[in-house]
């Protein structure tokens, strides 16, 4: 029972096969965490209508203001995402690299602007877990699913930035070309999806 | 070695229906059930490897298809609605009798506290009667419990009587029934509430109506000189 | 990249050997990964069948000290004496259940047959991701460890049974277990990277790497039912993980997702629980229903009865699944209208499984059976599935569940459905493709002394259970003599504890030949089944990338016994005979 074991196989794929796996990959991995957020989003949801004197209106204990220009800078990061995309399909390195740069900065940003918004509500007295279990506006039931959605959010940005650091640094290689830059769109995927997840998740804690 | 397929002699007034549905389940799988089986044997004896065998080659049965699924559907599409009716009855709330008798079950680890409305007949004074893992009602009269739970999840199991029901911590459900017969019968919780779980037994005592009536009038006299 | 080299050459040009490491330890050819699984799926489930034992002994023997002075190895804290103590008990009934499902049942369908069969049915080299593939093992292990740990923490292991309800599992002040619920839903949080890595790559292998002339409906039956469970794990498991997770909060920071006392709410936990718990036991069938279509099929040299049909139910179950999960709910207090809702979606269920049933004793129909091991646990399956699906139809009825929720009635319907359903079928997938795993024949002989003893102890086990939970036997009870209407069935309770440890006891005969087969069984050629499937175009076991060539699909995977031909099998990747007069094969023909 002898194997016949070989370092690497050529892999390049039979026309028709194998093409778009990683982004069939990426794709079938985003579905996964669609259900992820839904589990938590739906017991938010659940909590909320069930007890709404645990919650307050928008506004009056968090940083709506803030957290909008936060989302904005969201929306810019994805779309300089798209850029960076874009400037690879051309074969422009230069621009995939400054685009990506430009990406990983604002999704830093994001994630620093959220740390310090945990920080200034902690400080408030706003956290996930209370030991007075009363009702009140800014209850438990509030902190705790504030702090697991926005949290588990930005557990998933800052995973994506790290990706992002990767893939950079890849194209400060030259690693991407026009004809082989498969990396770029499936974390392009990605981070479009944690853009996608943050405004709805705005949307129902901040502005509802 | 007790290996009955009949349901043990039901009490209550929705028993009966009950068990019924339990029969015609019971009928209709046991035949489905021994029709497979001994045609899958069958087909096992008769089909067998043998000198010279050779399979058909059939790559299946549009017809036979349509006829299977169709009846398959059909009866199991007939038992859900069957069972509508005898599920309205017993948990609709729309059904619950309009004149039952009401008491409260608490369940707590690892005990049944029930509670009857004392002399001033309301629930939830202070001059309530409380029984310890014994619930007292009386015979064919509807009853309505309100089931509730101090801690964690219990289920209020009356065997004979073919009652079940959670009782959740932060909630009251509310179920009814009616017993048919006098007597004493287990109470059992049906839902894994810790390590006494299994000594979490209790008993139904159903009284005559004036047996009924006596019990609780000298328990609400009790009650008020206690106070 | 012309397509006229085959990956035989780079191979030839390329034989070195990546070391023992590299090769068995952390390898990404997928037949190794497979193997992997194979280990760790195994040695969890003969824990818990261990832990079983020891269930059934304190149900059988009451209050006796454990035989064999078994009682000395466990501490005072679990069986002081060997006798049991009630917390102790709660904890085997958690933890067989916890073990079984996750760590044996799963790794098995999935881990094991998975990227076992995937690559090989459709012909392609290994899977989409080969080093995901061998993160998605390794975490199976590192989760398995915790969960292991948790016996040996001060106040043992979880308690709150494999389905956690909240309140109970929020708080150590409920169970007495702190640590060891922190440590289950820590396992569980991990496992679940385990069988989304998996199955991700699955799903992508699939629907990207088929062969030419691989088109759906030429993938064999085994690969579907992986395919669609792929997809179950894909969606199903994340939302697991997400109560979990909520779960664990409460329990360390104190939050109250789940705790009255602080407004939340029990019964959530119950919808996201069976929300992906119904899910959850498809995933655990649906590739049994695979292996069995395969073996019967091949083994009586006949197509599947109805392959359209088959694929169509494997999907109609996998979409109907989402929609059942309020039946295990319907005594929880739920709005009646609900509840008749969920009664009618799960009985529509039961239609495809039918159909499925059907058309498996539709393909012996006229076969020419061969009866070989594999077959006798392909038909045991069936046979058994029958019963577990039929007692489903006392459970889908809402009212009669009311007397039967939490009896042993639903211990005999899963037990039936997931012992004689999905362990049977494992049994009909490990002797039937062991062959392809290890290049040596299984022995018949103790295969089916195993089979038979094992078939009728596991009956003897578990049909009785039925009448018990018709009598009114609760579950998870340590001790049913408290209640005096259940003293009477004390001595069915010892008749089937005797029965499992006869079951649990013959399944040594199964290690015994794995083992003994590995090294001295007949050597197997490429194709010992006669079988059509491409993973049987290729050498036993197979090399490294797996076919010199890419196979080229000509037709389906169940032509055998084609009339006119000499052969009775035809595989997929064989030419296309000329004479008939078409590059593909002619016209179906349909049985009356």
């Amino acid at each position: 029972m002898s194997d016949a074991v070989t370092a690497s196989i050529d892999r390049t794929p039979e026309p028709g096969m194998g093409v778009f796996n990683k982004k069939l990959g990426m794709w079938v991995f985003l579905l996964s965490e669609v259900m992820f957020f839904t589990s938590l989003i739906g017991s938010y949801i659940i909590l909320r209508y069930a007890h709404p004197d645990h919650f307050a209106a928008p506004g009056e204990l968090l940083n709506v203001n803030l957290t909008a220009a936060n989302t904005f800078l969201l929306i810019c990061s994805s779309v300089s995402m798209v850029k960076a995309f874009a400037a690879i399909q051309q074969g422009d390195l230069k621009g995939l690299q400054r685009w990506l740069l430009a990406t990983i900065l604002m999704g830093t940003a994001f994630v620093s602007v959220q740390a310090y918004e945990y920080i200034m509500l902690a400080h408030e007295g706003f956290l996930p877990a209370l030991a007075d279990y009363t009702a009140h506006a800014g209850g438990p039931l509030y902190g705790a699913t504030f702090y697991v959605m926005t949290g588990f959010h930005g557990a998933h940005v800052s995973l994506g930035v790290l990706a992002l650091i990767f893939v950079y640094i890849r194209a400060l290689r030259g690693e991407y070309t026009v004809a082989d830059h498969e990396g770029v769109e499936v974390i392009g995927l990605y981070w479009h999806f944690v853009d996608l997840v943050w405004i709805i998740l705005f949307t129902i804690v901040y502005l509802i | 070695m007790n290996l009955s397929w009949i349901m043990p002699e039901s009490v209550s007034t929705f028993g009966p229906a009950l068990d019924n549905l339990y029969y015609i389940i019971l009928v209709i799988t046991g035949i489905v059930f021994v029709v497979t089986e001994v045609v899958l044997v069958y087909f096992m004896i008769k089909y067998r490897h043998k000198e010279g065998r050779k399979a058909t080659y059939i790559e299946g049965s549009s017809k036979a298809e349509w006829i299977w699924t169709s009846a398959t559907a059909v009866i199991v599409m007939a038992l859900a609605i069957y069972s509508k009716g005898i599920w309205d009855t017993i948990r609709h709330p729309d059904m619950f009798p309009v004149d039952a008798y009401q008491l409260n079950v608490t369940a707590k680890q690892y005990e049944w506290n029930a509670t009857y409305a004392g002399l001033d007949g309301q629930l939830g004074t202070s001059d309530d009667i409380q029984s310890r893992n014994q619930v007292h009602i009386p015979v064919d009269q509807p009853v309505i419990v309100n089931l509730q739970s101090e801690d964690v999840i219990h289920s209020f199991f009356l065997p004979d009587l073919r009652v079940k029901h959670d009782a959740v911590p932060g909630r009251v459900w509310p179920i009814w029934f009616e017993a048919t017969q006098t007597g004493e019968f287990p109470l059992a919780c049906a839902e894994l509430c810790g390590l006494g779980h299994y000594r979490m037994g209790g008993t139904l005592i159903v009284h005559s109506k004036e047996d009924f009536d006596s019990w609780l009038s000298e328990m609400q006299i009790e009650a008020e000189d206690d106070e | 990249m012309s397509s006229d080299i085959s990956m035989g050459d780079s191979h030839s040009e390329d034989h070195h050997d990546l070391g023992f490491i590299r090769t068995y330890i952390f390898s990404t050819d997928h037949k190794m990964i497979a193997k992997q699984f194979l280990v760790t799926s195994l040695l969890f489930l003969a824990l818990g069948g261990m832990l079983a034992a020891m269930i059934r002994w304190q149900l059988g023997f009451p209050g006796q000290p454990l035989p064999f002075n078994l009682g000395a190895i466990l501490p005072d804290t679990m069986a002081p004496g060997g006798i049991i103590l009630p917390e102790f008990y709660n904890s085997l009934v958690t933890m067989h259940a916890t073990f079984m499902v996750f760590f044996a049942l799963m790794p098995l369908m999935a881990g094991v047959f998975g990227n076992l069969l995937i690559p090989l049915q459709i012909g392609a080299d290994d899977m989409a991701f080969p080093r995901i593939n061998m993160l998605s093992f390794w975490i199976t292990p590192v989760a398995g460890a915790i969960m292991l740990a948790s016996f040996f923490v001060e106040g043992g292991a979880a308690g709150a049974g494999w389905t956690s309800y909240a309140p109970l599992s929020t708080s150590g002040e409920w169970t007495g277990v702190y640590l060891g619920q922190i440590l289950w839903l820590v396992s569980l949080i991990v496992l679940g990277f385990s069988s989304i890595t998996g199955a991700l790559n699955y799903v992508t292998t699939v629907i990207a790497m088929r062969a030419p002339g691989m088109t759906w409906f030429r993938v064999p039956l085994a690969t579907w039912s992986l395919f669609i469970t792929a997809w179950l794990l894909l969606l199903a498991i994340p939302i697991l993980t997400g109560g979990l997770i909520l779960l664990l909060l409460d329990q360390t920071i104190g939050t109250a997702f789940f705790r009255p006392e602080g407004s939340g709410e029990p019964l959530m936990w119950q919808h996201i629980f069976w929300f992906f718990g119904h899910p959850e036991v498809y995933i655990l069938i649906l590739p049994a229903m695979g292996f069995v279509s395969e073996v019967i099929a091949n083994r009586s040299r006949k197509p599947v009865f109805g392959y359209h049909s088959m694929v169509v139910a494997i999907v109609a179950i996998a979409f109907l699944g989402w929609i059942v999960w309020g039946h295990h709910m319907f005594q929880s207090g739920m709005n009646p209208f609900l509840g008749m809702s969920f009664m009618a979606t799960t009985v529509v269920i039961a239609v495809p499984s039918a159909i499925k049933t059907f058309n498996w004793i539709g393909t012996l129909w006229k076969g020419d059976i061969h009866f070989d091991t594999p077959l006798l646990h392909a038909v045991s399956f069936v046979a058994l599935f029958v019963i577990g699906g039929l007692s489903g139809i006392f459970l889908a009825s809402a009212p009669v569940d009311i007397y039967l929720h939490d009896t042993y009635f639903i211990v005999a319907h899963l037990h039936y459905v997931l012992v004689g359903g999905s362990l049977f079928g494992i049994f009909a997938g490990i002797t039937f493709w062991y062959p392809k795993m290890f290049g040596r024949m299984m022995n018949e002989t103790l295969g089916k002394l195993h089979w038979g003893v094992s078939f009728i102890a596991y009956n003897l086990a578990f049909f009785p259970m039925h009448n018990l939970g018709v009598q009114g036997m609760m579950r998870r009870i340590y001790d049913p003599n408290q209640y005096e209407f259940l003293q009477s069935l004390q001595s069915t309770n010892t008749f089937i504890s005797k029965s499992v440890f006869v079951f649990v006891s013959v399944q040594v005969l199964f290690a015994i030949n794995f083992f003994w087969s590995m090294r001295k069984g007949k050597k197997a050629g490429d194709n010992p089944w006669d079988s059509n499937g491409l993973e049987w175009a290729c050498p036993s076991p197979p090399p490294h990338g797996n076919f010199a060539e890419i196979p080229i699909v000509h037709r389906g995977p169940y032509e055998y016994s084609y009339p006119g031909r000499e052969q009775d099998f035809w595989p997929q990747n064989e030419a296309p005979v000329e004479s008939f007069g078409a590059s593909t094969k002619p016209e179906h023909e349909h049985g009356e």
